[in-house]
């Protein structure tokens, strides 16, 4: 699992925390110019599995689409959860990995020319008087579409918040859960909480420019890359960097800003530590996240769609994948295989009112086949 | 086999657990709030259970997958398990345990 620390750091990392290289934001077309709406047929919140498939079935009938995710790579839970993980129920793939899946799609789909917006957040939905949707980010994105298509799995991927009492009063102050500037910690009393790569990455790379640098993990083992932990506890020999092993029970400060935390050991010990900034590094976890506020009733967090066209009961807004729900559903990835193409025949007569919607195969149609770039 | 879980608010209720099913699958079916966002592939760490009255040691060891993913679980304990990585079994009968924080 890559953390959040790769999203915006100034040290991007191009592997997970299975050690593998994961698709990044340079892999994908990236936008032009972000300071007007862009106009598109089809703007889809989610690049999981089953949005990259949406592009395809949408890319068949000539429907243009606009993809953005919170993750700086495509792939959702497939990349971010399981991404070394075998799945063994797509149709004809006997097996396949959740990286491995992601990338024969992002083959798969490579002819139909879709813009990526990675690592921005849908947060706002509007209809327009012309009856198009304006889809916005928190990078000022603006995506003004006829359709949009949700396929949010479970909602954005966010950081894991550790369960201290008042934690949220610091967080952006002195608790980060990404480092976007190194220099911010400079001369600081640093304290790095988690045992994965984001952990021992970042102790490594803030220990020469803090004061004093502290990690803290729940046990004397990690699931870190070899040669990061060996570089860790070498720093530790030499007296450079503290390790405990403890847990942060409390948070002590003022305004936001950090003087010290409470650590407890195993042993139920505790005992006071100063420190100027903590950051946490626990990975990610999946929230609603601002979709709740797009006016769609939702069903314990779920968007009920009809099974013929999988809208909304919003006309033009389609829920596919593992974020809809109607009777007999499933969360699997080939559901929401079928859900796309089923979408994507009816975003057709919405984004071409006009325009008869020819059915085709791609084993026999010619112009198909040239959309696919195989003729 | 029952289970005696203790939710995040210190109630108590027992489940029915069936065999060959895993204690995370039991706690979900019974409307626990428990995320297990990866749905059970030890990927998430979102089933974090705290194992009770003396029942840690009763259990089978968690393999390498299951402690390298407690990693990136909260809160910690050192009778912290994934509740997606016991099965149920008679064995088990009576076994206790309380939701983590998240």
């Amino acid at each position: 699992m890559q953390e959040a620390q790769g999203i915006v750091g100034e040290v991007i990392s191009t592997y997970n925390d299975a050690g593998s290289r994961v698709l990044t934001k340079t892999d994908c077309e990236i936008p032009m110019s972000e300071s007007s709406p862009i106009e598109t047929d089809v703007a889809i919140v989610g690049a999981g599995p089953i949005g990259l498939f949406a592009v395809f079935e949408l890319g068949l009938l000539d429907l243009k689409a606009h993809l953005v995710d919170i993750l700086d790579r495509p792939g959702g839970q497939c990349t971010e959860l399981y991404p070394e993980k075998p799945i063994y129920d797509i149709p004809g793939i006997p097996m396949v990995t959740g990286q491995g899946l992601v990338e024969r799609l992002m083959e798969q789909i490579k002819p139909f020319g879709a813009t990526f917006h990675l690592g921005e957040m849908a947060n706002g939905l509007v209809k327009l008087d012309d009856g198009r949707w304006k889809l916005s980010t928190d990078a000022g994105t603006e995506i003004v579409a006829p359709a949009v298509v949700i396929a949010a799995g479970g909602g954005s991927f966010v950081p894991k918040r550790p369960p201290i009492h008042g934690i949220e009063a610091y967080e952006g102050i002195s608790v980060h859960y990404a480092v976007r500037k190194m220099e911010t910690f400079r001369g600081k009393n640093v304290l790095i909480a988690g045992g994965g790569d984001s952990a021992l990455d970042w102790t490594l790379n803030l220990a020469p420019i803090a004061k004093s640098l502290t990690l803290v993990h729940h046990r004397d083992g990690f699931r870190a890359a070899q040669h990061s932990v060996n570089a860790m506890r070498e720093l530790v020999d030499q007296g450079k960097i503290k390790f405990h092993v403890a847990n942060v029970k409390a948070l002590h400060g003022e305004d936001g800003q950090l003087s010290a935390v409470t650590l407890a050991g195993h042993d139920k010990q505790e005992w006071r530590h100063e420190t100027d900034a903590l950051l946490p590094f626990f990975g990610l976890t999946i929230k609603l996240g601002p979709i709740a506020n797009f006016g769609i009733n939702l069903h314990e967090n779920l968007i009920a769609v009809d099974t013929a066209r999988f809208e909304s009961e919003i006309p033009g807004l389609f829920a596919i994948g593992d974020i809809n729900t109607y009777p007999g559903k499933l969360k699997l990835i080939l559901s929401g295989f079928h859900e796309a193409a089923l979408m994507a025949q009816a975003a057709f007569h919405i984004c071409r009112p006009h325009e008869k919607l020819r059915f085709q195969y791609t084993t026999s149609s010619s112009s198909l086949q040239k959309k696919l770039g195989v003729t | 086999m029952k289970i005696i879980a203790t939710d995040r608010q210190g109630k108590t209720t027992e489940i029915e657990g069936r065999d060959g099913w895993t204690i995370m699958e039991m706690l979900r079916d019974a409307g626990l709030p428990i995320t297990a966002e990866c749905g059970g592939a030890c990927a998430c760490a979102t089933c974090h259970v705290y194992i009770e009255g003396g029942w840690y040691g009763k259990l089978p060891p968690p393999s390498q997958g299951e402690t390298d993913m407690l990693d990136m679980a909260l809160a910690v304990q050192a009778n912290s398990r994934l509740s997606c990585q016991l099965t149920c079994s008679e064995e088990l009968d009576g076994i206790e345990v309380t939701l983590a924080p998240e």
